[in-house]
């Protein structure tokens, strides 16, 4: 930028530069630096006395835990019946709430007598079900099933709805205007377009999932994660229960991380 | 196969979009539509191809399409209406996947199209990976595999910049001149309008009702000459003299949804 003054000589002076930030840089070793530096401190509190290993094990001991249960084989008895729990509510579940977002979505009457039932269902905790489930099922998996199921259900639908009003509506007429059976819009133009927004709602289901499975097993099961995180609660063996906190975390990292490995499979036009 | 247009009325609820369209698009004829916005070109369009249906008032088709036909009127779309989803091969294949065809047919006709439209080197390419003048290049072969007898296009150039518009026209026009294909054609551009059509139809704003036809009676190849150009400018002229006092009312509209 430069400028005439009436007394003298141009005065330049350089254009100053304004559009930093509000730019997201990854920073992965920021990441590790951060989650390094949280496990030391922690360590070092307890091993300074500054925290009683009771209300809080140390990472060291965490992770002795964790690998007695990796050797003991209980960790796998307790992680494997968890995932049989999670796999087949959530399968059922998804299954269920595509096929009725999906008919929710192409018809407008389907969509007027589901939408009030699905808005009243959907805020109820699903956990607050399982003392009838129980009452109707028996104290068996079954009613940790459709709990998890339940709550599953209702967020697929809502997603899948979503991605179903999100499509195009100009691709609708395009495959419309070279006269494409109804059934050929929806595979190739309905499904392939709302998959992003239902593979966003396989995320928050997949959660719905691992929060229920859990509170289903601490009311009434043997084994599995939440019942192992439930003895250990009640015997006061932190160390463990901290492991299992641990073990739902990795489990729900490698669910996290499958989903984006699907994500970056399917959605590879994006 | 030519296109009789006889729109009475159309409208959107109390609003009341198109009257008194009547028009006869004959075999091999471009006829451009042009108007204010919101003058309902695309909904005169729309109710052409099938895609809306008119009030009161219906469009005719006279005569038969060519026996490789195998979707008489056939869009060209000013977003191009791609599916992301897919290669530009299998985008233009896309209109003949429900049809009972040979796969060694399908795959000529697709080839064809291909070729016809400078997309050959790119049939495994995804939209993303084109520019916008070569995905509508996709659009007009995905309309090109059909073998259509007429062409409805919503102002395909208009989401393209000035010099892919001017290059993408000259080969639109030679297709369209080639094949003998009939189009009605939407725009906003008198450019466009006084290169391609034999026929322009100046519709009112709204409701809209031909204000005016003029005729081109320059052939196409020769428009791009110094003497034609002179004619051509005279004609835009009235064109915009027709339209506009109603396009600067449109431009002043709030749009109340």
């Amino acid at each position: 930028m430069s400028e005439i003054t009436a007394n003298g000589p141009a005065l330049r002076r350089e254009v100053d530069f304004r559009g930093g930030g509000f730019m997201a840089v990854p920073q992965p070793l920021y990441s590790w630096i951060a989650f390094a530096g949280i496990i030391a401190l922690w360590q070092g509190a307890i091993s300074w006395g500054w925290i009683d290993p009771v209300f809080l094990p140390s990472p060291a001991s965490i992770c002795l835990s964790l690998w007695q249960l990796v050797v003991s084989g209980d960790m796998w008895k307790h992680v494997s019946i968890s995932l049989q729990r999670i796999g087949t509510g959530w399968v059922v579940g998804t299954t269920l709430g595509l096929l009725v977002g999906i008919t929710m979505g192409l018809l407008s009457s389907a969509r007027a007598i589901a939408m009030p039932l699905v808005s009243a269902i959907y805020p109820i905790p699903k956990i607050a079900l399982l003392p009838l489930l129980i009452l109707w099922l028996g104290i068996g998996e079954a009613p940790k099933i459709v709990t998890i199921a339940s709550g599953v259900f209702f967020p697929t639908i809502i997603a899948t709805l979503s991605g179903v009003d999100a499509v195009p509506r100009n691709l609708i007429r395009m495959a419309q205007s070279f006269n494409l059976p109804m059934r050929s819009i929806i595979w190739k133009i309905m499904m392939p377009s709302a998959l992003p927004g239902i593979l966003a709602g396989f995320r928050i289901s997949v959660s719905t999932a691992l929060i229920l499975v859990v509170s289903a097993e601490m009311i009434g099961a043997q084994y599995g994660i939440g019942a192992f995180l439930l003895t250990a609660g009640n015997l006061m063996q932190s160390d463990d229960l901290m492991a299992g906190v641990v073990m739902l975390s990795i489990l729900g990292l490698s669910i996290g991380a499958i989903l984006t490995a699907l994500e970056r499979m399917l959605l590879r036009w994006r | 196969m030519d296109v009789i247009v006889d729109v009475k009325r159309h409208a959107y609820d109390e609003l009341v979009v198109l009257e008194d369209i009547t028009m006869h698009v004959r075999e091999g004829e471009i006829v451009a539509v042009i108007g204010p916005s919101g003058c309902g070109k695309s909904t005169l369009l729309g109710i052409v191809g099938g895609i809306l249906k008119a009030t009161k008032g219906s469009v005719y088709l006279e005569g038969r399409p060519a026996p490789d036909c195998l979707n008489p009127l056939t869009f060209i779309f000013q977003d191009f209406a791609l599916l992301p989803w897919r290669t530009v091969e299998q985008n233009v294949a896309l209109p003949l996947e429900h049809h009972r065809l040979a796969a060694s047919e399908r795959q000529a006709r697709v080839a064809d199209a291909l070729q016809r439209t400078g997309l050959s080197d790119f049939a495994k390419a995804l939209p993303k990976q084109l520019s916008g003048g070569m995905r509508q290049r996709v659009g007009i072969a995905r309309a090109l595999v059909v073998r259509p007898a007429v062409l409805l296009m919503d102002e395909p150039l208009s989401a393209l910049d000035a010099q892919t518009r001017d290059l993408l026209m000259e080969d639109f026009l030679d297709l369209l001149l080639h094949e003998r294909i009939a189009g009605i054609y939407v725009t906003h551009n008198f450019h466009e309008a006084l290169r391609l059509a034999d026929r322009v139809v100046v519709l009112s704003r709204r409701p809209g009702r031909i204000k005016e036809v003029l005729s081109v009676s320059i052939p196409q190849r020769e428009r791009t000459q110094k003497a034609a150009q002179i004619q051509l400018a005279d004609l835009g002229e009235r064109l915009w003299s027709l339209i506009r006092d109603e396009a600067s009312v449109a431009d002043r509209e709030v749009i109340h949804e």
